[in-house]
């Protein structure tokens, strides 16, 4: 388990649906073969009123968002520019396919929960500066702002936990294939 | 209970199922451009790991930016060449046979109907248009794929899309696919795969097939499938002619990966296109879709055709016809990039470069480039581009700018007015 990414921490609330992957890193910066090399470029071209990357990403572990989060192209580059930045998790209404195979094969995870849930925390939490904690044992995430608490249980298939077990894909399919 | 095209791909090359509804399949090819397999090279390279599956089956090109246009760019081309050379990969396409990789792969032969193709690039759904299952992937299931040959997918849902009646003269698989999109949203087919099926489809050819699946993504699809026919065999006649006596039987062949009668399809949509308008969008996603002449007047800065949608030489044809004769706007920059070596020689031959640069448009080379606001056609902040690609996101080709998606032929007669135009006022 020593690969396993940390899925704790300080919640970014991005509310709107079909954020692409050309917005959380556009195509100008692909021509970097450096991970770390994508940091500060992560959701430059978000179009989302009020919201300012070099403000508001620093220090974040968590995005909560609507729907079909990074539709679009591809790009790995999206989950990596957010890895660097210290996002190892998303949690979303639903995801585009490749963008969630993408995360679960870096080990990080692309969660989804249903519409109620996700606006409830829209609702209550993302007005304030909030916390969470994973818990990958029970499946829960246990989200904190200003003494109120809240907690919603997570599927999450058993394939996926193995990816995050194993620390990605290619740790898995080496050892197996 | 029958089954589906895909479902029957599926069959055939599962070699593991580790969990649940996950398929790991065998890969038949795997294809590689620059922007994204460079990342997985050093991957693998740093983790003592530099071998390819087999390289016979590893197709690559350099075609997102080419010629290099810096020292990024040259850099990335030359981690994929001399990873070509090191591993024997002989279908390596570098500048000079270099294509737009969902326009050149085709056009070589690499797709066959019943394969199963991964590439690090979102419209791998284009080689669905021969029967094949390609789903574009990231680096890291790329990487594998390299590596091992396999990749897990989940096991398919379709969605079976029945496209009957007849195109009007003027009205294009561009203008179905957009309105398709305009149907069911950028979400409307997320985790499936979208069927294209019915009388319009069978009457296509594998150039309009390819523009059609192309854009399944673009609906969040895994990919988009065309049933294997009597076209599909004579396009590919060339490469498979010595593996079967005669078209008959190659297409008797490839019937194993035609969808039971009774397969079961989650949603069914029927579509009839006799009074199709031309179409376009107008926002930052790429179901914002109208008609054409909603938007009619709305003044452009910048004409592309190109793209691994709308590149080929038919569309070509097609943006041609509509400009012999014409001059582009003065306010007005055309770019026309064929797709390949292969279509630009073509174009050359058939005098549709003539045609082009007699109406003021730049022809370069065949690459990606504008398509993603990387090279050769960039916009400035607040430009606005008349564009046969398949994506309109904010920025998508130049930071700031603003993409209308369309068909080759309202792109042409965009270019002669400098204005959003329906190219039927351009017809005789
Ligand atoms: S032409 Fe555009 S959409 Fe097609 S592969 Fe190239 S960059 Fe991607």
């Amino acid at each position: 388990m020593s690969g396993m990414k940390n899925f704790d921490g300080k919640v970014l609330f991005l509310d709107r649906s079909d954020i692409n992957t050309d917005e959380i890193i556009p195509a100008g910066y692909l021509t970097e073969i450096q991970k770390q090399a994508l940091k500060p470029y992560l959701l430059e071209d978000l179009k989302l009123s009020g919201f300012d990357p070099r403000r508001d990403i620093d220090g974040k572990s968590v995005i909560v968002t609507r729907s079909n989060f990074g539709c679009g192209s591809s790009r790995e580059h999206a989950p990596w520019a957010l890895e660097v930045n210290g996002i190892h998790l998303v949690i979303a209404e639903s995801f585009a396919r490749i963008f969630r195979q993408n995360m679960f094969n870096c080990g990080m995870m692309a969660v989804e929960l249903p519409k109620t849930d996700i606006d409830r925390l829209f609702f209550e939490f993302s007005t304030k500066p909030t916390t969470l904690e994973t818990d990958l044992n029970t499946m829960h995430f246990r989200f904190r702002a200003d003494g109120r608490e809240a907690v919603f249980p997570f599927v999450i298939s058993r394939f996926d936990r193995e990816l995050v077990a194993a620390g990605g894909w290619v740790a898995y399919a080496d050892a197996h294939y | 209970m029958g089954k589906t095209a895909v479902e029957k791909i599926f069959d055939a090359h599962q070699i593991d199922n580790p969990f649940e509804d996950i398929c790991v399949l065998r890969l038949d090819a795997v294809f590689c451009h620059e922007i994204t397999t460079p990342v997985a090279i050093n991957d693998l390279v740093s983790r003592g790991l530099d071998r390819v599956f087999d390289p016979g089956r590893i197709k690559a090109v350099i075609d997102h930016v080419s010629p290099a246009k810096d020292s990024k760019t040259a850099l990335q081309g030359k981690i994929l060449r001399d990873w070509a050379r090191r591993h024997g990969i002989s279908d390596f396409f570098d500048i000079g046979a270099n294509g737009v990789c969902h326009a050149l792969f085709p056009e070589k032969g690499f797709v066959r109907p019943g394969y199963v193709i991964i590439m690090g690039d979102s419209h791998t759904c284009t080689h669905g248009a021969f029967g094949a299952f390609a789903a574009g992937v990231g680096t890291t299931d790329l990487e594998v794929g390299i590596l091992k040959g396999v990749c897990a997918f989940k096991y398919p849902k379709s969605m079976r899309i029945r496209i009957s009646g007849e195109l009007a003269s003027g009205v294009y698989a561009k203008d179905v696919i957009l309105s398709i999109l305009g149907r069911i949203g950028v979400n409307g087919a997320t985790n499936r795969v979208i069927a294209f099926e019915g009388p319009v489809v069978d009457a296509m050819s594998m150039e309009a097939r390819m523009t059609l699946c192309n854009m399944a993504v673009e609906a969040g699809a895994t990919s988009g499938i065309c049933a294997p026919d009597r076209t599909t065999v004579d396009y590919l006649w060339p490469f498979i002619k010595d593996d079967y006596t005669s078209r008959e039987q190659a297409l008797a062949a490839f019937s194993a990966y035609l969808p039971d009668p009774d397969a079961e399809y989650e949603e069914t949509l029927s579509m009839e296109v006799t009074d199709l308008e031309p179409q376009i969008t107008y926002g930052y996603k790429p179901d914002n879709v109208r008609p054409v002449r909603e938007m009619a007047g709305t003044p452009v800065d910048q004409v592309y055709i190109g793209s691994c949608t709308n590149g080929r030489i038919e569309d070509l044809r097609v943006a041609a016809a509509v400009l012999k004769g014409h001059r582009i706007s003065k306010n007005v920059r055309g770019i026309v990039s064929p797709a390949t070596p292969k279509v630009f020689s073509q174009a050359l031959a058939e005098g549709l470069l003539q045609v082009f640069m007699e109406a003021g448009f730049c022809v370069t080379n065949p690459t990606c480039g504008a398509c993603l606001g990387m090279s050769n056609g960039v916009l400035a902040e607040g430009e606005v581009c008349a564009s046969t690609t398949n994506r309109n996101f904010y920025g998508r080709m130049g930071k700031g700018g603003m993409v209308h998606l369309m068909s080759p032929a309202t792109a042409a007669a965009t270019a002669i007015a400098g204005r959003i135009t329906n190219s039927i006022l351009y017809k005789g």
